[in-house]
């Protein structure tokens, strides 16, 4: 089991806790419908394609809101309407991981999307979401590697 | 059987078997019909349990139609005993819709064509375009009672290929149809640093193999698009004849399925199989011919 941020680590031990597939999933729905969208200030549609998340097929964008203690805020735009895994995914990531310090980031493990969704994802899903958590890395990596970095 | 007359606009496409299409609005007159089951198909496991269409069930692609250890479709038990859960007899109309276009009701539906459960029919537009209507979607999961299903035999040989069959399709120059993107098709690099990979060792398509990608055949709304549009691009663009034996793949066989239903039911083509092996199995394959 890959090692997380302490917060992320904490829901994800919840969601192993929920063994019942049904649970999970009405768990995860509930997560789902606490997307919000992207503020307004940061971005507004059409969505610049330079922030799309590659190989999401429900059109997700996404944003690394900077903050002055040098963190990121993470965000999400998800397009489509049925793309509710991807919001589920979107609200986890903000939620779990906004704030913590970029060192944690740029370590995160891709495999997280099984670790919430289970092995049972199309190879086609569970790519888009990987590549959610692969954005946030890179935001992550290259503020690390930024000349311009305190 | 229950007759799925065309309704809407579909019985003036041009299709050459119209009657596998229903519309939203053929489905909303039939929810309660005792002779047609809805069922829906999705790749966002989520999807069905946020809500679906009154007295639909769900067929899981991964849990109810896939063998669970070897990558193979279920056996002809399996599905006998899906359908005896699911309240289906051979005489029952099993109506398939879902997300992304219907790919995996499109999926779904070939499934049950090689077990020969023919009375079957796929809701144009799928999901999306019942939700864009505003038509009403429950959480309430019906139940109904479990019926036997005869064991039916899985006959492989007509609609589905294989990768030897495949190989063989290739030296016979005969027609493949690649259903992916063109950056799927031309073998590009689609990650980034850091992102996973595509499922597959090796970037391309397999040999002669036509790009059209599914969505071409497919209306902003989700539809069909009609037929003299269809024949356009793969008749009089692609060369294609419905005459001719075809293969149509992708990366899991999914929207590929998609492609199949098209030439299949809308254009008339007598001789197209679905290869569900698809790139995850050409890719990693060790020295299969591959073009970029």
């Amino acid at each position: 089991m890959a090692e997380h941020p302490e917060k992320l680590g904490r829901f994800l031990e919840m969601l192993r806790l929920v063994e019942d597939r049904d649970d999970r999933i009405e768990l995860l729905i509930g997560v789902a419908d606490r997307y919000t969208g992207v503020p307004p200030g940061l971005a507004s549609r059409p969505y610049p394609t330079d922030h799309l998340v590659p190989s999401c097929e429900s059109e997700a964008y996404f944003w690394a809101e900077d903050r002055p203690d040098g963190s990121i805020g993470i965000h999400f735009a998800v397009e489509n309407p049925q793309g509710i895994s991807a919001k589920a995914m979107a609200v986890i990531l903000d939620e779990n991981l906004s704030g913590v310090p970029l060192e944690e980031l740029a370590r995160l493990s891709t495999d997280i999307p099984y670790e919430i969704f289970g092995r049972e994802l199309s190879m086609g899903k569970s790519m888009g979401l990987m590549g959610m958590v692969a954005m946030v890395q890179r935001a992550a990596k290259k503020r690390l590697s930024s000349p311009h970095r305190k | 059987m229950v007759a799925a007359a065309a309704s809407n606009d579909i019985g003036d496409r041009g299709y050459a078997n119209p009657d596998v299409l229903v519309s939203t609005a053929w489905v909303a007159e039939h929810l309660e019909d005792a002779g047609i089951r809805i069922a829906e198909s999705n790749e966002d496991p989520l999807v069905y349990p946020s809500g679906h269409l009154p007295s639909a069930v769900e067929i899981d692609w991964t849990r109810d139609l896939n063998d669970p250890v070897k990558r193979d479709l279920l056996d002809e038990s399996g599905f006998a005993e899906l359908l005896g859960r699911l309240g289906v007899t051979p005489e029952t109309t099993v109506v398939f819709y879902g997300d992304k276009n219907n790919w995996w009701a499109s999926y779904a539906f070939w499934v049950f064509q090689l077990f020969g459960h023919h009375n079957s029919r796929l809701m144009d537009g799928g999901r999306l375009k019942w939700q864009q209507e505003n038509r009403p979607l429950t959480r309430d999961v019906p139940k109904y009672d479990t019926v036997e299903y005869p064991i039916p035999i899985r006959n492989d040989s007509l609609i589905r290929a294989f990768q030897d069959e495949v190989l063989q399709h290739v030296k016979a120059a005969k027609a493949l149809v690649d259903v992916r993107s063109p950056e799927e098709f031309r073998g590009d690099r689609l990650h980034m640093p850091d992102y996973p990979n595509e499922g597959a060792l090796r970037g391309g398509h397999i040999p002669g193999a036509r790009s059209v990608p599914w969505a071409r055949a497919a209306n902003e709304d989700g539809t069909f698009k009609n037929a003299k549009e269809l024949q356009a691009i793969y008749i009089e663009e692609q060369g294609l004849s419905p005459a001719e034996e075809v293969v149509a793949y992708c990366r899991i066989g999914e929207r590929s399925s998609h492609t199949w239903f098209v030439l299949t039911y809308l254009l008339g083509f007598r001789n197209v199989r679905n290869y569900d092996g698809s790139w995850t199995e050409w890719g990693n394959s060790v020295g299969v011919p591959i073009e970029r």
